[in-house]
């Protein structure tokens, strides 16, 4: 009969029983950790570090908060031209050959970067600012290529912008059109927080999709250089560390190994897995590994590894000495 | 209030507490026998066990469920008081720092007994499905870890939202599972995903205690003469 299909009486015929308080061992476990969470909770605390904000990007850099303003504007940010699921593009799009589940998934969480990030948040702030009003009207009256070179005219202007003590940005004088003015407001928005707030406003009253305000952020510059200060940027194994000296997500150090190692970090790739798709590549190799460990008890070769590799030996030393110890009693009794 | 006992028979034995006849049926009848059969309380809660039990890696399992019970602990306070409560209060700070270890300890000893079920082949003679569950709850947690990290509502939270976004965006469930919206995060984090592991952690301990620990390779089940 298969071990398997057994009862236990008959599963551990010969296996010496010992006395076992379960219980106890679950009541003293859970004190111990309790214990253990206690003290390193009262010595070490948690990490913390404040999030950023609209208002605190654009204070701590405000050309970059521009530079990336505009660029939403003229539509040429990351995030502009990301594809699914945010848009129709197709410039953050990854596929393996014949398989984009990305693009086939289509467009679920809809962001129009010049509407959503510049032009409705300063829409919204025109009350009282005859200025802006008359800026935004010219702006949206305008045919697409004149926009785009104002745009292109403030980008280059802001190479050469300084910025005052009280955090003010003067760019040289040159062919803006309103585009000055709309950069200028939304500056002073960011500053006193308010393009925060613009940001998650939608048309109902309750909000906690941070989508727009985040996205914004990840096509600056700014959160990826405090990233890079914290050592969490991927090419610091960032996905598993943590803010600080704390330890992070050390669980995850074999999906962030892949992004470490070619194919996977490679621009010029293998099997048509490179930088391009890393991170299709990685979750598929993921899955497929977390398949096979699902598996293990089924497939010839890996489940066998624990009989070529004796670990177990060190587990159950005991009873396999007990084993040796009662043969060599059974061999000294026999005639 | 009514018993199957005729009266003055003399046995005072409630009918409710003797094992179901053979002949009953019905739903709960049938249900109580399959209890009964696979896990009688002498297996639930056993005075015995088998004396190569007597290894460290034996108490991996036991410490990771002690730390799983601090963890929801701890998450129950910080879900009662709001997820800004920690960010501005000491008490809070606290208790999110029992949250912080707690997982730290919950991972450690739960890669710990995988490990150590992986070197001991805990699979074998008919505890496959253990294993499978096992896993199953592995990566149920990791994603559980993934949810309480985007709501911390602070840096780290952003930078791994921000980053989490373009490999799950890649796999076509962006719009689905989107890490940039704390309210999903929130919901999953805090309800639906601590549950499921928690009633697959029982289900994983059920089984356990329904099979038994595994012998020990190279000491295989003696055949029956």
């Amino acid at each position: 009969m298969k071990a398997s299909q057994v009862d236990k009486k008959t599963y551990y015929r010969g296996i010496a029983m010992m006395p076992y308080d379960l219980l106890k061992e679950v009541t003293f476990a859970t004190l111990g950790i309790l214990a253990v969470v206690l003290v390193l909770s009262a010595v070490l605390s948690s990490p913390d570090v404040p999030s950023v904000t609209l208002q605190s990007w654009s204070k701590a850099n405000p050309v970059d908060f521009l530079t990336t303003a505009s660029g939403e504007l003229s539509g040429s940010t990351i995030v502009a031209g990301y594809g699914p699921p945010y848009n129709s593009g197709s410039g953050s799009v990854q596929s393996w050959g014949p398989l984009s589940p990305q693009s086939w998934a289509g467009v679920h969480v809809p962001i129009n970067p010049p509407n959503d990030f510049v032009l409705q948040p300063l829409t919204q702030a025109t009350a009282g600012d005859a200025e802006l009003a008359s800026a935004l009207s010219t702006y949206q009256s305008t045919s697409g290529d004149q926009q785009q070179k104002w745009l292109a005219n403030y980008t280059t202007g802001l190479g050469s912008a300084t910025v005052a003590a009280d955090g003010t940005v003067t760019v040289p004088a040159g062919d803006y059109g309103p585009v000055s003015v709309l950069m200028d407001r939304m500056l002073t928005l960011a500053r006193s927080g308010g393009l925060d707030a613009l940001l998650l406003t939608s048309d109902h009253f309750y909000q906690t999709d941070f989508s727009r305000p985040l996205l914004f952020l990840d096509d600056g510059g700014y959160i990826a250089d405090l990233a890079t200060q914290q050592k969490l940027i991927g090419s610091d194994w960032g996905v598993m560390n943590e803010t600080g000296r704390y330890p992070g997500s050390a669980w995850l150090w074999l999906y962030t190994m892949w992004y470490q190692i070619p194919p996977f970090n490679s621009d010029t790739g293998f099997l048509g897995i490179s930088a391009a798709n890393t991170d299709l590549a990685v979750v598929g190799v993921m899955l497929l590994l977390t398949a096979l460990l699902f598996l293990v008890p089924f497939i010839p070769g890996l489940r066998d590894i624990p009989r070529w590799i004796p670990i177990h030996k060190l587990i159950w030393r005991r009873h396999y000495a007990e084993m040796r110890r009662q043969a060599a009693a059974g061999a000294q009794k026999s005639p | 209030m009514s018993s199957d006992s005729a009266p003055g028979t003399g046995d005072p034995t409630p009918p409710t507490a003797q094992p179901v006849a053979d002949d009953e049926t019905g739903w709960t009848a049938s249900v109580r026998r399959r209890v009964e059969k696979t896990l009688p309380i002498t297996e639930l809660l056993p005075t015995k066990q088998p004396a190569y039990i007597g290894s460290w890696v034996y108490l991996f399992g036991v410490v990771t469920i002690a730390a799983l019970f601090w963890l929801v602990i701890s998450g129950v306070v910080l879900a009662f008081f709001g997820s800004a409560w920690w960010h501005v209060s000491s008490v809070g700070l606290f208790f999110n720092s029992t949250h912080f270890w707690s997982v730290q300890m919950f991972f450690i000893f739960m890669v710990l007994h995988l490990w150590g079920q992986f070197w001991g082949a805990g699979w074998r003679d008919g505890r496959a499905k253990t294993w499978m569950v096992g896993v199953v709850i592995f990566s149920i947690s990791v994603g559980t870890a993934f949810t309480g990290y985007v709501i911390q509502q602070n840096f780290d939270s952003q930078w791994i939202a921000i980053n989490a976004k373009d490999a799950i965006n890649s796999t076509g469930f962006g719009g689905l599972f989107n890490a940039l919206n704390f309210g999903q995060m929130y919901g999953l984090h805090v309800m639906l995903m601590p549950i499921g592991v928690t009633l697959l952690v029982v289900l994983h301990i059920i089984q356990v205690r329904a099979k038994g620990v595994v012998r020990p390779i190279d000491d295989p089940m003696p055949v029956a003469p």
